[in-house]
């Protein structure tokens, strides 16, 4: 699977290399370390793409950086954080967890939380045999109103 | 309010609160992600001026002042639109204006200059798109308004409007001067 991944992103990184083959580096270990880097990025001309994915200007551009970065022996987390000194952290496709993304991260949960608390409570009272009223006594009242009123027909 | 009334009123209370998300999401621009930059110091360059291969500028020339940098580049079709909005502002001298002429071929950018005007003081020529990579520059046209300890202090993304000179960025020009 690892090695079918690997694989994939050599290719990948072939691909998007065909437009800039001189800034191609000639060493296929550095092209798959800096497509890695490269996934983790977001694309901030096509903001639903990764640099990876991307084939816009920039996104070359910022993958040269990576190369040369590659090259210099500074590691993933040393480009990463170069890259959120200028264009925030919103360039990390994979947002990290901090105060200002807890909702993002943990919303679905507490949604789930509060749907499995319903169905629970729900199956509960029906196990239970009690039927939420249908209509109120008021209800009944004009029904029956309604019921002993004589008509025409 | 009864049980009854509570889940009848429900769907509408959840499309309300769903319609106020959606409201608030249409006002906002995606495009526009707040800069890491703004208070920091503007990064270090030392670039070629346009015009005059020659000479170069460097950020610390630049201190004690306050001035505009403002990315553009001569295949950029919104530099165009913002380019008269520039013109005039540099014709009543409120703020020195520095063009970083981005990812550009310097004769392109030189003619564009001829046929458009020139409000640069200088435009400093960055073809490789390094500086641009340094200041988050993923938009052209963008605009850093720059203090005069050389600290950015606001970036336009996008073309500089007539309301955002008068709304934005002529006050805080004005105050920053003051200080």
């Amino acid at each position: 699977m690892k090695a079918l991944f690997i694989a994939l992103g050599l290719s990948l990184a072939l691909m998007a290399q065909a437009k800039v083959a001189p800034n191609m580096s000639a060493d296929p270990a550095l092209e798959a370390r800096m497509m890695v880097i490269a996934e983790e990025l977001r694309c901030l001309v096509c903001q639903n793409e990764t640099i990876a994915a991307s084939h816009a200007d920039l996104a070359v551009d910022l993958k040269n950086q990576i190369r040369i970065k590659l090259a210099q022996g500074q590691s993933q987390q040393q480009i990463l954080d170069f890259m959120v000194e200028r264009y925030g952290e919103f360039v990390l496709y994979r947002p990290p967890l901090k105060t200002n993304t807890v909702l993002l991260w943990l919303g679905p949960f507490v949604l789930l939380g509060i749907a499995v608390l319903m169905l629970v409570l729900n199956v509960r009272r029906r196990r239970r045999g009690e039927q939420p009223p249908a209509m109120s006594d008021e209800d009944h009242a004009k029904a029956r109103a309604l019921l002993d009123t004589p008509t025409h027909t | 309010m009864t049980s009854g009334n509570f889940k009848r009123f429900l769907p509408l209370g959840i499309f309300v609160v769903l319609v106020g998300f959606l409201a608030i999401g249409l006002t906002l621009d995606p495009r526009e992600v707040p800069s890491p930059l703004i208070n920091k110091p503007v990064p270090q360059f030392k670039l070629t001026v346009l015009n005059a291969p020659d000479k170069t500028i460097a950020a610390q020339d630049m201190l004690g002042k306050v001035w505009l940098l403002n990315v553009w580049a001569s295949w950029c079709a919104a530099c165009r639109i913002e380019h008269p909005v520039l013109v005039e502002l540099a014709k009543t001298n409120q703020v020195p204006i520095y063009g970083l002429n981005y990812k550009d071929k310097s004769p392109a950018a030189i003619a564009w200059l001829a046929n458009f005007g020139d409000p640069y003081v200088k435009s400093l020529v960055d073809a490789d798109g390094l500086v641009g990579i340094d200041l988050g520059v993923y938009g052209v046209p963008e605009t850093f308004v720059v203090d005069k300890q050389g600290v950015i202090r606001y970036k336009q993304i996008g073309p500089v409007t007539p309301e955002a000179l008068r709304d934005t960025i002529l006050p805080l020009v004005k105050k920053l001067s003051a200080s």
